[in-house]
Order: structure tokens, then C-alpha cells, then sequence
């Protein structure tokens, strides 16, 4: 039954329109930055009347930052593939351990099962500065420093634990009885894991990936330390944008808009993962 | 193929379960397993479709001990209450499981699915999800799946009790025809005495996690091993006054609301004894006034059901009695009536115990009592 009135109906419509302007507007203003020079963005009063440009753009791919007193080599192109190159090698590794080490917390209540799910959660309690140092030495000792195997191994501390505690949600949330009924129809344990367990918990698992991807993607401090220029990601390698000269708010602009790209895609197309819900009517609840 | 469970134990944390249960049920035989909620009866089902292990105890399927056996080895169809049907799959795909693990080649798996799903009136509903199928749709689906692939051993899990009355009503006529034409061993749990008249060639009374009685659906009902067995099987409940057994000019006897009711020689044993008299309502008979041994109750309330009407009434010492007559007979006046209990099916039991003292009873179950 609805009961809301044409004037409630309209209220709501005003204040997610308010919601959504104050939360888009950023990234609007970031969009129309991203076409400009720098003299038009610090113009005094701002304004929405600009003549557009690609030279921001330009820039960032064929990597030369061109200023008033010199030119700039920037990796940003290269730092993009880091990004992407890291972030999804990172989120596949951490799904391929996650994933089987969630259903076996769901499922198995083995001895120590908690307090080990638990000390996996509390990688993210610690504040990753605290971590860094000693990670520092061991890497070098390891020859593990400025290596993309390093830094995908250092993102599992991002990624795995997010993935086992809302994968695991997910695979609790079967029905044992499902389970068990696809094995006694004569399947074995690993035929009722891929057939029936694992597609269950597809949104969940679409669900964590994406996080993990955005956050391996957002990731700033354990890249700065770890890796050197040509393994970077764009999150280190923005601040190249300021310069001596000054800083770069244009190419800022166009590197940020080029660098949400594939998260906004990602999360569209795993939209559709998201929203199906996990209870399909199996079982009577 | 035979089934036969050996002292069965099992534990959780530190609560039993399941105390010693053994049990054998002969190839092609349906044993309906009957209790109460948390008697354990779903855990002993688990128990042979090997998704748990036993604490201690030994289960053989066709004389094969199953201890190891993983439950996808066992080859068996179980149907659960809560149906289990996998949502990612539609009805088709659900019914076919048991087919594509025995690697069925397609035209036989096309073929044998839509002759299952026609004996269960389900062919119009296969393309359909489990989500949009009703609850009794679901419920032929689950049904359809444990039938399948044939299997010799079928382990049903109250499959009843999530749908409505009147599919149950149907069933509880079709499942009995359905069970002999696939010629298997059954398991069938329920808490429905009438479900479990109606299915069992015997039925096993599970409670709190030991068996309490196996017999004939007769020898349950006419022959109930304890009082509480006796209060589980019959609708309305059966009737039980504490009574005193006496032998007085050599016959036994007990007294109810000041008239003496002849027990029979059977009960001899029980005579002096603190005893349970268990009186089912449709053993009660209105009578005239006049009838000797006729006891006096007073009509409190009257209930007609489809076939019968059971009637509520007080005994002169304010002991609550129902009594059940055919809807066809003709009701008695209300206030002060007289009624005769049929001295050949008194059940008396230890009151301290509840155990049934042996004693004569009736040979056939009455038309009644399944209605």
C-alpha cells in the first residue's frame, strides 16, 4: 500500500535531488575542470563559462606536462596500468584464496576456526603506517621491494580480508539442507561447492570483489613505499602533478576523471550481481 | 534394499540426540518414523543419508555397513520438509540432479524427468524457478527429485508439513500408491498420526531419542505401548481417568462416577494397582438411562467435524471426557446424558510408568479414527 501524498512525494524528490548534488557536485566540477587551463580554473570568481580544452588530456597520454618554465616527463599512463594491473591481479589472487577460505569458515567449525577469521579481520584494525616499517626490511631482505609480486602480496592485507568476512556471510546464508540435497542426489563434495554452493554466493562474491577492487585501487601508502616510479599506481603517481612551477589542477582533474573510470565501469557492471538478492524462494523461510 | 540401524548414538555438545536407537526395515517396506518436534527424528534421517556421523552405532544398507561411505555413495532420494530445492536451477534442472551424476545420456535424462514430473503433475511448472513455484508445486518438485533416479532406499522428511490441508489431504491418498509403485525402501517421517496410519506398513514412535514402540499402524493404535503414545496417536485425544482396579466377585472391575466398569480377566494383573484408564471417544457410547454400566456425564459442549461429532462433557466428579459419535447419529439432549464404554478396547496403564498393562483389545482399527 502506498501512503505517501503528492506533497510527500515531492518533498523526497527535493532532498535526494540535495543529497545527490551535494554528493556529485565534486566530482561534476572535477569533470569541467578536467577541460580547462589552468588560468581559467583559478579565475576569481569561479565560472561555468569556459572555452573547453583536450590539452589536460593530451598531456597525461602522451606523458609530457607541458608549464610555463619547463617540460615535464609524467608516467601517468604507465601509473594507470599499474593501477589496473595490481588492483585486479590483487582482487583474482585474493578471490582464489578468499573464496574457498570463506566457505571452509562457514561450513566447518573447526577448532581455532574464529579466533583465525578474527586475526585475519584485525589486519585491518591496525593502521597500515604501523605495518610499513618492518614490511620495508623484510622486503628488501626478500628482494620482494619494487616488485608488482610484493605489492600484490602486501594488497592480500586489504583485499582477503574483506572477501573471506562478506563471501562467508554469503555462504552462510545457504541452506545446509541445499547442500546436502545436491549431494545425496549423488554428487560429490566439490561438484556441490562449484554447482551449487559457489553460484549461490555469486552476489556476494560480485559484491567483494568490487570492494576489494576499489579499494586495492584507492590504496596510497603501502605503493609509495614499497614501489618505486615504474610500479606505481596513479595514486602515487599524482603527485607528480605538483610541480616546481606550481600545481597542475587541470591535469589533477583529468587524471582523476581517468582514473574512476574503471571503478565506475566495474561497479555498473557488477551492479546486476549486487542487487539479486540471495534468497530465491529454495526453501520454505 | 534393507535398512538397519544398530544402536544408534549421537550427540551434540553434551546433549543426546539420538540414545540406542536400532531399527531394521525389510526391502520394499515404508517405516514411518512418528514423533513429537525434537524427538530426533530428522537427525536419525541425516544420520542414514550420511550428511552426519554417528556418535556410536553401526548403519547398514542392504546389508552393506555404511560407516565411511560419503553421502553421495549412498544412493539414496530424500525429500526434505523444507523442500531444499536448488533456487539457481529450475524445476527441470532440480528434478535432474540425480540423473546427471549418474551420467544419464540427455534424450533418457529428458525422457525419465518428464515421466516423473508427470506422475506428479508438475510437466506445465518445469521451466519455472523454485521461486515461482507454489508451496505445493515446490513440494511435488522435491518429491520428484528424490524419486528420479530410482533410488532404493527413499529417506522423505515430513514432505507434508509445509503444504496446505488440502494438498496434504490429497497426498496423504496418493503417496501411499506412489511409495509401492517405485517398490522401494521408505523412510517417512511425519508428526501426523493419520499420516502415519495411513503410510506405514509399521510405524517406529520416536521420542526424545529412544523408540518406544514398532508395530502395525493396528498395533500402535489399539495396542499402545505408553500413555503417551496412546494421547500421540487418536484425534480427539484419547480419554484417561485415574482409576483403581478391584476384583470383586471375582471379576475385575474399576469404578467410574460411582458405577463399576468390568475390566475383563486380561487385566487381572492390575488389580490394587494405581492405574491409568485410557478410553478412546469413539469407544464411548450414548446410551439410555437405563443401560447397566451406563455412567452419567453432563454435556458441556458440542464440536461437529466433517464425519463426526465430538462432544465434550463432565463426569460426576468434574473429570473432562470426549466422546465421538457418527455425524449421521442422532445428537443427544443436552444436560444430563448416559454413556457406555466399549469394554473391548479399555487401555490401562501404570499411572507411575505410563506402560501399558497387557490386556485385551480390539482387532481392527475403527473407521473413525482416520477421519
Amino acid at each position: 500500500m502506498d501512503t505517501t501524498g503528492p506533497v510527500e512525494r515531492v518533498l523526497r524528490g527535493i532532498a535526494i535531488s540535495l543529497v545527490i548534488l551535494f554528493f556529485m557536485f565534486p566530482i561534476f566540477w572535477i569533470l569541467l575542470m578536467s577541460f580547462q587551463t589552468n588560468e581559467t580554473i583559478l579565475r576569481v570568481p569561479p565560472s561555468m563559462v569556459f572555452e573547453p580544452t583536450l590539452q589536460n588530456y593530451r598531456a597525461l597520454i602522451t606523458g609530457r606536462l607541458e608549464t610555463q618554465t619547463s617540460t615535464l616527463e609524467i608516467r601517468f599512463m604507465s601509473n594507470l596500468y599499474n593501477s589496473f594491473f595490481l588492483s585486479a591481479t590483487s582482487v583474482a589472487v585474493g578471490l582464489l584464496l578468499g573464496v574457498p577460505a570463506a566457505y571452509a569458515f562457514a561450513r566447518l567449525k573447526f577448532r581455532g576456526s574464529e579466533d583465525i577469521a578474527f586475526t585475519l579481520l584485525s589486519f585491518r584494525f591496525a593502521p597500515p603506517l604501523l605495518v610499513l616499517l618492518p614490511l620495508t626490511i623484510y622486503f628488501q631482505q626478500l628482494g620482494l621491494s619494487n616488485t608488482y609480486g610484493g605489492l600484490i602480496w602486501v594488497y592480500q592485507l586489504i583485499v582477503l580480508p574483506l572477501i573471506l568476512w562478506i563471501v562467508r556471510g554469503y555462504f552462510e546464508d545457504i541452506p545446509a539442507d541445499v547442500e546436502y540435497a545436491y549431494r545425496i542426489a549423488g554428487h560429490d563434495f566439490w561438484a556441490t561447492f562449484w554447482k551449487v554452493s559457489l553460484p549461490l554466493a555469486m552476489p556476494g562474491i560480485a559484491a567483494a570483489g568490487l570492494l576489494a577492487f576499489i579499494f586495492a585501487w584507492n590504496n596510497f601508502i603501502f605503493a609509495l613505499v614499497l614501489a618505486s616510479a615504474d610500479k606505481q599506481p596513479v595514486t602515487v603517481g599524482a603527485l607528480a602533478f605538483v610541480t616546481a612551477s606550481g600545481i597542475q589542477y587541470g591535469q589533477i582533474a583529468a587524471g582523476i576523471v581517468l582514473s574512476i573510470t574503471p571503478t565506475f565501469l566495474l561497479a555498473i557492471l557488477a551492479q546486476r550481481y549486487l542487487v539479486e538478492g540471495l534468497s530465491l524462494g529454495a526453501v520454505k523461510g | 534394499m534393507s535398512l538397519s540401524l544398530e544402536n544408534i548414538v549421537k550427540r551434540y555438545k553434551s546433549e543426546t540426540v539420538l540414545d540406542g536407537v536400532s531399527l531394521d526395515v525389510a526391502r520394499g517396506e515404508t517405516l514411518v518414523l512418528f514423533g513429537p518436534s525434537g524427538a530426533g527424528k530428522t537427525v536419525l534421517l541425516r544420520l542414514i543419508a550420511g550428511v552426519i556421523d554417528p556418535d556410536e552405532g553401526r548403519i547398514a544398507i542392504g546389508g552393506q555397513d555404511m560407516t565411511g561411505v560419503e553421502p553421495e555413495d549412498r544412493g539414496l532420494g530424500m525429500a526434505f520438509q523444507n523442500f531444499a530445492l536448488f533456487p539457481h536451477m529450475d524445476a527441470r534442472k532440480n528434478i535432474a540432479a540425480p540423473l546427471t551424476a549418474r551420467r544419464m545420456d540427455k534424450a533418457s535424462m529428458a525422457e525419465t524427468v518428464s515421466r516423473v514430473a508427470r506422475m506428479l503433475k508438475i510437466e506445465h511448472v518445469l521451466h519455472h524457478k523454485p521461486k515461482e513455484l507454489s508451496n505445493g508445486q515446490k513440494q511435488r518438485t522435491s518429491l520428484a527429485r528424490a524419486l528420479a533416479a530410482a533410488p532404493d532406499v527413499l529417506l522423505l522428511d515430513d514432505p507434508l508439513r509445509n503444504v496446505d490441508a488440502k494438498l496434504r489431504f490429497e497426498m496423504r491418498l496418493e503417496l501411499p500408491r506412489l511409495l509401492k509403485s517405485q517398490g522401494a525402501t521408505v523412510i517417512y517421517v511425519t508428526q501426523d498420526y493419520k499420516e502415519a496410519m495411513a503410510l506405514g506398513d509399521t510405524i517406529a514412535v520416536l521420542d526424545a531419542g529412544q523408540i518406544h514402540q514398532i508395530g502395525t499402524p493396528e498395533d500402535i493404535y489399539l495396542r499402545p505401548a505408553t500413555v503417551e503414545i496412546a494421547r500421540l496417536f487418536g484425534d480427539p485425544v484419547i480419554n484417561l481417568l485415574d482409576v483403581t482396579p478391584q476384583m470383586v466377585d471375582g471379576r475385575v472391575q474399576a469404578m467410574l462416577s460411582g458405577v463399576a466398569v468390568p475390566l475383563g480377566a486380561a487385566f487381572e494383573q492390575a488389580v490394587g494397582r494405581d492405574c491409568t484408564l485410557g478410553i478412546r471417544a469413539e469407544a464411548l457410547k450414548f446410551v439410555p438411562a437405563d443401560t447397566a454400566g451406563a455412567i452419567p456425564v453432563t454435556i458441556e459442549t458440542e464440536a461437529p467435524l466433517n464425519e463426526k461429532t465430538i462432544t465434550l462433557a463432565l463426569t460426576r466428579n468434574g473429570r473432562e471426557v470426549m466422546i465421538s459419535r457418527p455425524a449421521t447419529q442422532e445428537a443427544p439432549s443436552m444436560g444430563v446424558a448416559h454413556v457406555l464404554p466399549d469394554p473391548s478396547s479399555l487401555h490401562l496403564f501404570e499411572r507411575a510408568t505410563g506402560r501399558r498393562i497387557v490386556g485385551a483389545a480390539k482387532a481392527t482399527v475403527p473407521q473413525g479414527a482416520l477421519q
